[in-house]
């Protein structure tokens, strides 16, 4: 289905290009693979791909209605305006109402609902009841307040806020299934390249999947309002190949980094409130309240991407998380600044 | 033409001397008169609709560009709660039960409401429901300190609101404040049934009458079943959070779900308790302007009819992600795409009273033609988030507030605006400004557009609603600052039309009786109309009684059926 | 050009207002409990600890007292309609009698619960709902024996006649809906649920 749906697919981003030339990054938006703009317009994988086919045809359908509905409006206002003072004296003919035209009118619409309904009944099928491989990765994803948990029961990994899944390829089809939980309100797991979002609910577990074509760097953020900093609930999905993927999982997998020279830190890590809520396997430290931080190197962000990960910006996150993020949970810990240079050469182990 | 009086006993002049201002006061508080309730109401909402207009501004300030720090995220989620509610609840509301109170005893040639005191105490209630909510501005203590609005978002998810994430009061303020107003509204249109069943002057088949009330009518059947199922969800909100109660509590085996389902089966019709009357009031201009009787009158209420219990079942579109089976979602894109059919037959019959008609562009017409057109849009884009797997994509976003907003601001704001130019001579006497009518009508089409089409694009690029700021590199910046300016010339248009109603209010050309030449009885009596409406009890023959006085030699009832 | 048509002849009658009025009450009414029954039959056997649907005692005699003063009631309105006050003013009496019947059973029912079954508002999803649901009836059986009361007041000072039957017979449309709502939460509560 790839291969004829794709070409169709490339000439019509052609023509969505041409048509809203003054939407800024149009031609971005529309372009194949990973890139900034997380849109719904330029599909990875299947589901994304089946329901930018079927917008499509909803879009051409309704398309149609609204050029001949509006094309009608517009007519009639011209045809029957009131053309001057003295043509306006004069009553039109009444008209109350035919039956048949209005059966003619009825009929129409019920047509359109009946074909827009089955294609739409058959996508949703397609896509909520695909068969599961049994290749299928499986990954569990935690909502909180306001960060992500990924969890691969399989692979024996904990991580948060960056999720790494492996390529789907022609040769080696592989797709991952979401488990969708939460630990405390809403949040919904929206990344528009990689498909519709799914919602996370506590006492109630969801599921979806994946299957990117396409290796890169994908964004999306938490798309249900989750409280006060929803807006900075950012999603990287990171899309490896097969080599860079095991490569991941090989470091992952790997207790937290033991460096003597930075043992000062990591007493204060072990002796602060840092351990109530964070974990960094191979310590003393086995907090769940927030992310763990055993591989913390190992990624781009900090406080779910509203920050880079470079050690200015830790030792900012330390002193005080609401600089960053207004209402994060993470209390500003109260340490002298001697600490904090530990502190910070300690996590920047943390590879 | 305007000038022109009718030989209709009950045009009387109601002018009387003018009273101290605390005798004024004192006469609008005690008041049980329909006429005077219903100015209250719209009075109250056009109020609110400034407040939450600012509300809007400040929102599209702060969104104009990236990263920026207009307010802080605990103000900003206020605001985007507060404007939601208080457009909802204390704008589309009480606008469309003021114009309920207003006309429909002067259109069924009554002398007042069914039931005059419950009338009043349901305004102040609605009133005091309002003030209420936002009072938390200063009163509610919440978990930032002093002053705290409400901050859930209007659809108040559970579990954001349970106690232990949304501590101190400002979620309280929001479930009573409502829980009051809702009462009000529940009187309101148990008033407006008993009304419309029990008063109707004599001749008035329920057939016969204008389907202005006749819209009036299932709206407010359809408000006490969809006002009531909020009520009692808010008091299970109130219960978990007074009485250390369960129902949400999804730690204790409740499930948030539950709320979701109890907030939207309000929360769907809602939409159409609010749109019908926007119809209502469609339905009664366009045929006036195009000089023509309505096409299809019995289609027009049967649809109606069909569109309030059809949208009874489609509460569950607005949860295609959170995880229903298959099937349970393909029952309600279909569910949801049924509502399609009569709403076309609508567009339809509205296009037919259109054409072959002398269309007259008076400001009221021109706000119904604004209306049919991106009422159309708005539909359209509603098919295609009914579209479950699109919707998938689409939910959430802005994308999502484009399509409502065409559907609150496009469709029954438009409706209410012509609403205002159209029965503003009958309730004062005095014609609103044409010329000013024009500009704001341009001047505020213009800024809807540019505001609400562009939130489209933004919303296919992946921008998630109620977030307070975003990532400069996510190619929405441009986007964001084009919304912005045109929410800026839409508030030009609106503060023209301000000007409009109180420039016109002292210095208005006089209105007469019966300006547009119209058809219904309100135009049989004075402008403004005496307390009593009418002297004598009107008789009527079909459904546009004026119409006979008018062509005697042609009368409608001869061809009514 | 002729003033509007008069048709002294026909016939024009409209329904009640009061009914009309009393009815729309109802529905609205409905929407509010509809809300809560499907909320405690959807948590029926979903609350994680604590005491169950079991400790339950089916109230039989309550609501034979609530059931049969419906038939009271309409005892009394067909009184009002002819006019004997007398025996309006006592089946009256009756229906409110059994309404407090009604009432004070279930304060010995809620008694027991609480007391002896430990079972409170926030003990589990059971308590939460079932507190709720019949607590909402019970209020409006209150709300309704607080309009019988006030009829009873005015007839007692001699100010009902065979005029008030028809707003007599609102209010008691009310009363009809209360006992109506009862056999629903009976059904639910004390057989489905148990």
């Amino acid at each position: 289905m790839s291969m004829q749906q794709r070409r169709p697919l490339a000439s019509i981003r052609f023509w969505l290009t041409l048509i809203f030339p003054s939407c800024p990054g149009a031609s971005s938006a529309l372009a194949q693979g990973p890139q900034s703009t997380p849109s719904t317009l330029a599909p990875v994988t299947t589901p994304a791909h089946e329901i930018f086919g079927l917008s499509l045809f909803v879009l051409l359908i309704t398309g149609t209605i609204f050029v001949v509905v509006g094309g009608l409006l517009a007519y009639a206002l011209i045809k029957f305006r009131a053309r001057n003072d003295e043509d306006a004296q004069h009553e039109p003919a009444q008209v109350y109402g035919s039956l048949q035209v209005e059966l003619a009118w009825t009929v129409i619409p019920v047509l359109i609902v009946v074909v827009l309904f089955l294609t739409t009944a058959r996508i949703i099928f397609a896509i909520q009841d695909a068969p599961r491989p049994k290749s299928a990765l499986e990954v569990t994803v935690v909502g909180h307040q306001f960060w992500w948990e990924f969890r691969y029961p399989t692979l024996g990994i904990v991580t948060a806020n960056e999720l790494h899944i492996p390529v789907s390829s022609g040769r080696q089809p592989t797709s991952t299934y979401l488990k969708l939980l939460s630990a405390d309100v809403d949040h919904s797991f929206w990344v528009p390249q990689l498909g519709g979002k799914t919602d996370l609910i506590p006492n109630h577990p969801n599921e979806m999947w994946l299957d990117p074509r396409t290796p890169g760097l994908y964004l999306g953020q938490c798309a249900q309002f989750c409280g006060v900093e929803h807006a900075k609930m950012l999603l990287r999905v990171y899309v490896d190949t097969p080599q860079q993927f095991d490569a991941w999982v090989k470091n992952q997998q790997k207790p937290g980094a033991q460096d003597a020279a930075v043992a000062a830190g990591r007493r204060i890590f072990e002796t602060e409130a840092c351990m109530n809520c964070h974990t960094v396997t191979g310590t003393a430290a086995k907090g769940t309240f927030g992310p763990d931080l055993t591989h913390l190197m190992s990624r781009a962000t900090i406080a779910s991407g509203a920050a880079d990960n470079t050690p200015a910006n830790l030792r900012a996150w330390i002193r005080d998380p609401n600089q960053f993020k207004p209402g994060a949970l993470m209390p500003a810990m109260q340490l002298s600044d001697q600490q904090i240079d530990q502190l910070v050469a300690y996590l920047t182990t943390l590879h | 033409m305007a000038d022109q009086t009718f030989p209709i006993p009950g045009a009387v002049d109601a002018t009387r001397p003018r009273a101290g201002l605390l005798e004024w006061l004192h006469s609008w508080v005690v008041t049980v008169d329909h006429k005077k309730l219903g100015i209250l109401y719209i009075v109250y909402a056009i109020f609110f609709l400034l407040v939450a207009g600012a509300e809007a501004m400040a929102i599209r300030i702060q969104l104009a560009i990236p990263h920026n720090h207009f307010v802080s995220p605990e103000v900003y989620n206020e605001l985007f709660t507060m404007h939601g509610t208080t457009m909802v609840f204390l704008v589309g509301m009480p606008i469309l039960f003021g114009f309920a109170n207003y006309l429909v005893p002067l259109m069924i040639g009554a002398r007042d409401m069914a039931f005059p005191r419950l009338n009043a105490f349901s305004f102040w209630l609605t009133a005091f429901g309002g003030l209420m909510l936002y009072f938390s501005f200063i009163g509610g203590f919440g978990s930032y300190g002093v002053g705290n609005a409400p901050d859930v978002g209007w659809f108040a998810y559970a579990p954001l609101t349970a106690r232990a994430f949304s501590p101190g009061h400002s979620t309280d303020y929001w479930a009573l404040s409502l829980i009051v107003s809702g009462f009000g509204t529940l009187g309101t249109a148990i008033n407006i049934i008993a009304t419309a069943l029990s008063m109707r002057c004599k001749g008035m088949t329920l057939m016969r009458m204008p389907l202005f009330v006749w819209l009036l009518l299932v709206v407010s059947g359809m408000t006490l079943v969809t006002i009531t199922p909020l009520t009692a969800a808010q008091v299970m909100l109130l219960i978990d959070r007074y009485l250390g109660g369960h129902f949400f509590d999804a730690q204790a085996g409740g499930s948030p779900i539950v709320w979701l389902h109890f907030f939207w089966i309000f929360g769907h019709p809602e939409v159409y308790v609010l749109v019908l009357p926007a119809f209502a009031i469609a339905n009664e201009i366009i045929p006036v302007f195009s000089r023509k009787a309505i096409f299809g009158y019995p289609a027009m209420v049967a649809a109606s009819v069909g569109i309030g219990f059809v949208s009874m079942t489609v509460w569950a579109h607005h949860m295609f992600t959170v995880g229903m089976t298959a099937v349970g979602n393909a029952f309600f894109v279909l569910s949801t795409m049924l509502v399609g059919i009569p709403t076309g037959i609508k567009i339809f019959n509205w296009l037919a009273t259109l054409w072959g008609g002398k269309i007259r562009f008076a400001t009221p017409m021109l706000f119904c033609i604004g209306f049919l057109f991106q009422f159309l849009i708005a539909g359209l884009t509603g098919i295609m988030l009914s579209v479950a797997p699109w919707n998938w994509q689409l939910h959430n976003s802005y994308f999502v507030i484009a399509h409502f907003h065409y559907v609150l601001v496009g469709a029954i704001v438009f409706c209410i605006f012509a609403a205002i130019y159209y029965w503003y001579p009958k309730a004062t006497g005095r014609m609103l400004s044409e010329t000013l009518g024009k500009w704001h009508f341009w001047v505020f089409l213009i800024g809807f557009h540019i505001t609400f089409d562009t939130m489209h694009f933004v919303g296919l690029l992946g921008m998630p609603r109620s977030i307070f700021t975003y990532e400069p590199d996510r190619g929405w910046n441009t986007l964001n600052f084009i919304i912005s300016c045109g929410g800026f010339v839409q508030a030009v248009g609106v503060l023209i039309f301000a000007w409009n109603l109180v420039y016109s209010y002292r210095r208005g050309k006089a209105a007469g009786n019966d300006p547009w030449d119209a058809w219904t009885l309100e135009w049989s009596t004075s402008s403004p109309p005496p307390d009593y409406n009418f002297a004598v009890d009107p008789v009527v023959r079909s459904r546009r009684p004026l119409w006979d006085i008018k062509h005697p030699q042609d009368p409608d009832w001869k061809y009514e059926r | 050009m002729s003033t509007l048509p008069i048709f002294a002849d026909e016939s024009w009658r409209l329904p009640s207002r009061g009914r009309v009025g009393m009815f729309s009450l109802i529905i609205g009414e409905s929407g509010i409990f509809t809300i809560f029954v499907v909320a405690y039959i959807y948590y029926i056997g979903r609350s994680v600890s604590g005491p169950t649907p079991q400790i339950l005692e089916v109230p039989i005699f309550n609501s034979i007292c609530l059931l049969s003063s419906s038939l009271t009631i309409v005892l009394a309105e067909h009184a009002i309609q002819h006019g004997l006050l007398k025996r309006f003013a006592l089946w009256w009496a009756l229906t409110m009698a059994l309404g407090i019947e009604f009432l004070a059973g279930t304060a010995i029912e809620w008694r027991k619960l609480i007391f002896e079954d430990h079972l409170t508002i926030r003990t589990n999803l059971f308590g939460t709902t079932f507190y709720s649901l019949v607590g909402l009836h019970a209020t409006h059986v209150l709300v309704g024996l607080v309009g019988l009361t006030l009829v009873m007041i005015f007839t007692l000072a001699g100010r009902v006649n065979q005029g008030h039957a028809g707003r007599i017979q609102v209010l008691a449309l009310y009363w009809h809906f209360v006992d109506a709502v009862w056999v629903v939460v009976f059904t639910v509560v004390y057989i489905v649920g148990k």
